[in-house]
């Protein structure tokens, strides 16, 4: 009797899993074109902002490799071409910041002169920290137009360091962490140019970006 | 009939106030609440969760023996969540980018599953809705006086990035009270959480007791 009884609501509960499992493996179904289109979206638009339209006729995510990186991490890298030419680059850099680990994305044209930086994510402080975001300053559009000599090597610290970076008020960690990545971004350019510039290594294979 | 939906309104957003009198959900209470921007759109996405998953039990409140009634509760908030979470993401892009880091969270409340476990478990579907309803709203009225208060104080702004949610027609919700700088930085980050939810709920009772209500200790005893 006792064992009928758990019988039942094991077959309730189950009933109750497989009803709700159907219609969330609907909506998935419904829905997955649409979120993976928007998911597309929002990359080109952030790329969109380290890579000027005006220097390249491709499509970005498509024409895009992956590399390791220092930290043995896997990063693609967006290429930018005019003409069969490659004019610019996109990659994620990583740096340490007061809380944490910080995302960004760097542009850069076949020189290796910076054309962008932007924060895509980081945990340092609000009304701190964050102020390296485009939407709270502009703080990081310094480093347009710079590259590994341009300041000198030694230079790429921030003023507190010797450096020519301004820190901002009560933050010097977080700053110090993104010139470091971004001067290491640099670096990693100059390492692998060939590899990078090479249109004839194989394409990153299209994959879903969250 | 109609007082008893009075009560439930009344107990939503006043009396048994999710947050400032049962003190539930703790976690986007604190985690959530660093600008009123946010502590809005994190009780507007928990409103709409808490009212499906209460009309569904109500709905199936025969069905759901007293035994695996927990993990179906969970699993219906669950559901409930992946389903906003989904939605959202395809359909309305730009709010998403804005509160979807704050719908996973929904899952880990304790609130909605309180008032599954407390009211949806017993009442009809209609009833059950409005109760998920009112008390989703009275947990967004709670985050947002917190967002608000430690907003100021914090940084001297209210609503900031408020377009970014409701967009740009709102853009006017976005105000500067206090010039820049001179915030009270800490009220921004977690122990301003606990200070401004702390006096506010000091605040609510004393409201209370001087309206003549009798004070309900923790409020746990009508949540039960």
């Amino acid at each position: 009797m006792k064992q009928q009884r758990m019988l039942i609501h094991g077959v309730i509960l189950g009933v109750f899993c497989l009803g709700f499992g159907i219609v969330l493996a609907i909506s998935d179904s419904i829905t997955v074109d649409d979120i993976a289109a928007r998911a597309l979206e929002d990359r080109l638009n952030s790329l969109g902002q380290v890579i000027p339209d005006s220097i390249h006729d491709n499509n970005l995510v498509e024409d895009a490799i992956t590399m390791k990186n220092e930290g043995n991490q896997e990063i693609t890298v967006y290429r930018a071409t005019m003409e069969g030419k490659v004019t610019g680059l996109a990659y994620e850099i990583f740096g340490t910041g007061y809380a944490g680990k910080m995302k960004l994305m760097l542009g850069i044209d076949a020189q290796g002169k910076i054309l962008g930086v932007r924060v895509l994510a980081h945990k340092e402080t609000p009304g701190l920290g964050d102020k390296i975001e485009i939407k709270k300053g502009n703080w990081i559009l310094r480093f347009d137009g710079l590259s590994l000599d341009n300041p000198l090597p030694d230079k790429w610290k921030v003023k507190k360091d010797g450096g020519q970076f301004d820190q901002f008020a009560g933050a010097t960690i977080t700053p110090r962490g993104v010139v470091r990545a971004i001067r290491e971004g640099l670096e990693f350019f100059a390492a692998n140019k060939a590899q990078m510039m090479d249109l004839a290594a194989p394409m990153a294979p299209m994959k879903e970006v969250h | 009939m109609a007082t008893e939906y009075r009560t439930i309104v009344r107990d939503g957003l006043w009396d048994n106030n999710g947050v400032l009198a049962m003190l539930l959900g703790m976690c986007p209470a604190m985690a959530m609440t660093g600008t009123a921007t946010n502590g809005l759109g994190m009780g507007l996405a928990t409103a709409v969760v808490m009212a499906a998953s209460s009309m569904l039990v109500g709905m199936f409140r025969n069905q759901i023996t007293q035994e695996v009634r927990i993990p179906v509760f969970i699993l219906v908030v669950a559901s409930m969540v992946t389903l906003v979470d989904l939605f959202m993401n395809a359909w309305m892009h730009e709010l998403y980018k804005v509160l979807g880091m704050f719908i996973p969270l929904i899952v880990s409340n304790c609130l909605p599953l309180a008032r599954l476990e407390a009211f949806a478990g017993k009442n009809p579907a209609l009833p059950s809705l409005m109760d998920g309803l009112f008390m989703g709203i009275g947990f967004t009225f709670a985050l947002t006086i917190i967002g608000a208060v430690r907003e100021i104080v914090g940084v001297g702004t209210l609503f900031a990035d408020a377009s970014l949610l409701f967009g740009s027609t709102f853009k006017f919700m976005e105000m500067r009270l206090l010039p820049a700088d001179t915030g009270i930085l800490m009220m921004i980050l977690p122990p301003g959480g606990f200070l401004v939810l702390g006096l506010l709920v000091v605040g609510k009772r004393m409201l209370d007791v001087r309206a003549g209500k009798a004070i309900q200790m923790g409020g746990a005893h009508s949540a039960a």
